[in-house]
């Protein structure tokens, strides 16, 4: 085993990431063992298959990475501040980008989906739990290890710089030789399985565990949007899974497959990292849609409108998202014929999404507007993405994306479609479901802080990047003014460009900020219906019990639980008698963790070409699934005295509206 | 805090103007200010598709805030609330009939276009062969015409179609010059084609657009367009007094590393060839637009030839 060079040295960051990784070790270690937690940790947590925790645990994975994230952006605005800086060399920088966008993507918006997913979904459709619990968990534990593993290599055997996207022959032994590159192939590896599993459970989920009387024409918004964005999933993920295993054995094993130099091909490569990469965005975007028609519904006080049409529409992104991937590559030569279809393609999705917009518009049109925190990210969404949209569909005009391709019109394109989509959405649901889930609202007035911090520095970090994209400034450079001796003129709009990201990191402080004091000081939610919603999670206690609904809901037509509460004001609104029965619940198990853990040990000798390890790895990996078929005794009952026991319990302290009424 | 607000709201449009008015030269926006044929219709399209996409997003904006106005929930609001209306088949008629009425229209200039691109801006005129080869991390321009090379600069007559063709002898890049129209990849193992012209004489700023590792911020060139005439007159100038680039040369210039412009009196027979074939291109045999044979073919110049 060779470990020189195994720890990456010499640069002040990264010995100051070292001390502080120890550090954290250190007190976390600590201060579990002195509070004794370690039981704690590991029944509540480590085992755990409700969904709530596990989407509680997707949460904090992802706020984390939004922050690591957001310091490799950060550190690349500083670098781009002004010409001829030297902050960053070349290859730091090219490190930087290629992992600020692997862990947005694939490491931030992914989870954050996910958490949404799982705080969310089970309880709008009113289930106990999702289809399979133990493989939610799986799930989970296998992109945080696939996080984790692409975090270490940082410090570990250095990180990969050949972008996001990885493209070969870059991305190859050739070009990329050491570690860094299969970390992020292992990385994305390992996680990218647990999406795959994550969206067959919530197919599963959505189709076979509504509540009985819940017909799919009656299923909110957020579910639908769920619902597509798995079946988008399950559609191109295991694109993604195989296009890996190839570059892995061009790598480990001296494959061919994209090189050309054997008969391969490189735009093999491209054709398909895009089949998946592009439909990924939208994977991610379309949750973001569900967010946003709950929250406009709730807080206008109305019905969505034109419930068809949405729901329409959003099958229609999922599948129309399959024909677009050309776009990425309409400077590849494929040919006039292939480039129109692809352009063509691609302005058509935009017509169900800017339809959506109409479709919120009018949701708000003769209604009652509250402008609370989740609706106030939805205002700020509309304009972004409406911009966002509109520079998409320039974009599609294929030969004027010969002019935007890799430029900085196209980074200002995708982050105001990604910050202004999907971060806008997932902080909107954030923001939405907080309280059912923790039982407090987040507190109003550092909200406001952050969410001005965040707009103001978002047009000022990335509007004038639309103009450097005319002035010809390529992407992914590290420096400008240097060579050649060309003054392009970039420097003004780079360095307002630069300060714009400080402003919003600034934001994503008051954020935090507002978290930690609404834990103590947030205003405490005992209606369990903390903005007077619309569907069935808002008619059980914050945050719910363990089973969810002591008895499946009864639902007609849509917005079930609105249309209760209106026959509940009714004068003689009686209560149906409840009688509880014995819940059928999912026992926690350590399987999931142990093999994540084991598949963790096989990516790392994979990533170091240690092959005993990572067989020793996969042979855990293995052994941990074949422990898991001779588990017999995966389930138990809630007897009935313990559901009257926690009901009574959490409808006493407080005027939780049942008692009420 | 509500002060607070209104006061960033209006330093923040303030310098949303503020950018805008400070941004006007237009010269420094090199892609909104072409010196040929090609980047003229790119751009063309461009302005199409920003007042095509302006059609939708300035009203729908502007009935947002509307709504948001109207219909906010304050005591004493009197707006019409209607929690039970959610269907119009005539509004959802329009709103899916208007984005589809651009995009159609968006889509026949788009496909119109990108036809006109894969042919000669000019038809009456024999166009230059320039070959381009992308290499860690510099420009090589080989000229079969001329029997010249040049690094990190090329010179071109002013009012002929230039056909570039393209391939790369390093990871894949991407061949730009803004003022001459948009860019095309350069690909180890295949050769492509890219037509452009230049009008007017200049200087034009050129760059690898495609990431190719280390020394890639570094791959920025020059395009000096000069009148037919000068343009013979500097071929036959280097031919007198550079140097030669022989193979071993060429050895040394693939190597990874950042040079200054350089200008050579000729190169290695088949150069362009053999690189396009040594990194893969004999598997695809029928690739035909390399240049040093002139044996051009008249369309499809976008088109992969294998
Ligand atoms: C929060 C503020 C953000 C700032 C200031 C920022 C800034 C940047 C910068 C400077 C680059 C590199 C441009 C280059 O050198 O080519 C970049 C690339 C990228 N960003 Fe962001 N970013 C932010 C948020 C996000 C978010 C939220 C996402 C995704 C959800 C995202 C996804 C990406 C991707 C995919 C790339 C391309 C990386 C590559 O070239 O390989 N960014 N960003
Ligand atoms: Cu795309
Ligand atoms: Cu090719």
């Amino acid at each position: 085993m060779n470990t020189s060079g195994f720890f990456v040295t010499g640069d002040p960051m990264i010995y100051g990431a070292d001390v502080s990784i120890v550090l954290a070790t250190v007190a976390i270690i600590a201060s579990l063992t002195y509070l004794k937690k370690w039981g704690w940790l590991w029944k509540e947590w480590l085992t755990t298959v409700d969904h709530k925790k596990i989407g509680i645990m997707y949460l904090l994975s992802a706020l984390l990475m939004l922050f690591r994230g957001g310091v490799d952006a950060i550190l690349m605005r500083l670098q781009l501040a002004v010409p001829n800086n030297r902050f960053l060399a070349s290859d730091h920088y090219n490190e930087i980008f290629t992992t600020h966008g692997t862990i947005m993507i694939l490491f931030m918006a992914m989870p954050f989906m996910f958490a949404l997913f799982n705080m969310v979904v089970p309880l709008q459709i009113g289930a106990r739990d999702v289809a399979y619990p133990a493989l939610n968990a799986i799930s989970f534990w296998f992109f945080f290890i696939g996080a984790m593993l692409f975090n270490l290599s940082f410090v570990i055997g250095g990180s990969a710089d050949s972008g996001w996207l990885a493209y070969p022959p870059l991305s190859e032994d050739q070009f990329s030789p050491g570690p860094g590159q299969n970390f992020w192939i292992w990385g994305i590896q390992i996680s990218g399985i647990g999406s795959l599993a994550t969206g067959i459970n919530f197919i599963v989920t959505i189709l076979k565990m509504r509540t009985p009387s819940m017909r799919l024409r009656d299923m909110p918004l957020f579910t639908w949007s769920v619902l597509s964005s798995s079946i988008a999933i399950l559609g191109v993920f295991p694109i993604l899974t195989v296009a890996l295993i190839m570059l892995t054995i061009d790598r480990l094993f001296g494959g061919h497959f994209f090189t050309m130099d054997a008969g391969g091909n490189p735009m093999m490569w491209v054709n398909l990292i895009w089949m998946w990469g592009h439909p990924e965005v939208y994977i991610v975007v379309l949750p973001a849609f569900g967010v946003f028609s709950e929250v406009v519904a709730t807080f206008s006080k109305k019905h969505i409108f034109g419930y068809a049409s949405m729901v329409f529409s959003m099958i229609a992104i999922a599948v129309v998202s399959y024909y677009t991937w050309v776009h990425h590559f309409f400077t590849m030569g494929a040919g006039a014929d292939v480039n129109i279809v692809f352009a063509i393609c691609t302005m058509i999705i935009a017509i169900p999404t800017g339809v959506k917009v109409f479709n919120w518009l009018f949701t708000m049109y003769r209604g009652r507007i509250r402008l609370t925190q989740p609706m106030l990210w939805f205002c700020a969404f509309v304009p972004c993405f409406l911009v966002g949209g509109a520079t998409g569909v320039m974009l599609a005009a294929a030969p004027a994306d010969y002019q935007y391709h890799n430029s900085y019109f196209l980074i200002a394109h995708f982050h105001q479609v990604l910050i202004g989509g999907v971060v806008f959405g997932y902080l909107a649901g954030l923001y939405y479901w907080w309280p059912k889930l923790f039982g407090f609202k987040l507190n109003d007035r550092l909200g406001q802080w952050g969410f001005w911090l965040w707009q103001i520095g978002f047009y000022v970090c990335f509007m004038p990047q639309y103009a450097l994209g005319f002035m010809g400034m390529t992407r992914r450079i590290y420096t400008y003014n240097q060579s050649a001796g060309w003054n392009m003129g970039w420097a003004p709009l780079n360095f307002i460009s630069s300060v714009g990201a400080f402003i919003m990191g600034l934001g994503f402080i008051f954020q935090v900020w507002q978290i930690l004091y609404s834990i103590k000081h947030g205003e405490r939610d005992t209606t369990g219906d903390a903005w007077d919603g619309r569907t069935l999670e808002w008619s059980i206690p914050s945050p719910p019990p363990a089973y969810n609904f002591a008895v499946l809901p009864v639902v007609h037509g849509r917005d079930a639980w609105w249309h209760q509460k209106e026959e509940m004001r009714i004068e003689d609104y009686k209560p149906d008698p409840v009688k509880y029965e014995p819940i059928h619940m999912p026992k926690n198990t350590g399987i999931p963790f142990i093999m994540s853990c084991f598949f963790f040990v096989a990516g790392f000798g994979f990533t170091f070409e240690w092959y005993w390890m990572g067989i020793i790895g996969l042979i855990g990996v293995a052994i941990t699934l074949f422990i898991r078929s001779f588990q017999y005794d995966t389930d138990f009952y809630i007897p009935v005295d313990e559901i009257e026991r926690t009901e009574k319990d959490l409808r006493s302290h407080g005027s939780f509206h049942r008692t009420a009424t | 805090m509500n002060k607070w607000i209104q006061y960033s709201k209006y330093s923040f449009f303030s310098l949303l103007v503020a950018m805008l008015v400070t941004g006007c030269d237009r010269s420094k926006y090199i892609v909104l200010d072409p010196k040929g044929p090609v980047g003229q219709q790119e751009l063309d399209l461009i302005i199409i598709s920003v007042i095509l996409c302006a059609i939708i997003i300035i009203p729908v904006t502007a009935i947002f805030v509307y709504i948001l106005i109207r219909f906010r929930d304050k005591p004493g609001n009197n707006a019409p609330y209607q929690p039970e209306w959610q269907d119009s088949k005539v509004l959802e008629i329009v709103w899916w009939g208007i984005p589809v009425v651009i995009v159609a229209i968006l889509g026949v200039y788009t496909a119109k276009t990108t036809i006109n691109l894969t042919k000669p801006p000019v038809k009456d005129v024999k166009p230059v062969v320039v070959q381009v080869t992308s290499l860690d991390w510099k420009w090589l321009f080989t000229y079969p015409g001329q029997k010249v090379a040049t690094v990190n600069y090329a010179v071109i007559p002013t009012g002929v179609p230039i056909q570039f063709v393209l391939t790369s002898d390093a990871p894949m890049n991407s061949f730009w010059v803004p003022q001459l129209g948009g860019q095309e990849y350069t690909m180890p193992g295949m050769s492509m084609g890219l037509w452009l012209q230049a009008d007017k004489p200049g200087n034009y700023f050129g760059s690898g657009a495609n990431f190719t590792g280390r020394g890639f911020a570094h791959m920025q060139f020059r395009v000096k367009a000069v009148s037919q005439a000068d343009f013979n007159l500097w071929a036959a100038g280097l031919k007198k007094s550079s140097p030669a680039l022989t193979k071993a040369g060429y050895g040394d210039l693939s190597k990874p590393g950042n040079v200054k412009e350089l200008s050579f009196s000729s190169y290695p027979k088949n150069l362009y060839e053999n690189i396009v074939n040594k990194n893969g291109g004999i598997y695809y045999h029928h690739m035909h637009n390399m240049g040093d044979s002139m044996e051009m073919q008249k369309t499809t110049m976008h088109k992969h030839n294998h």
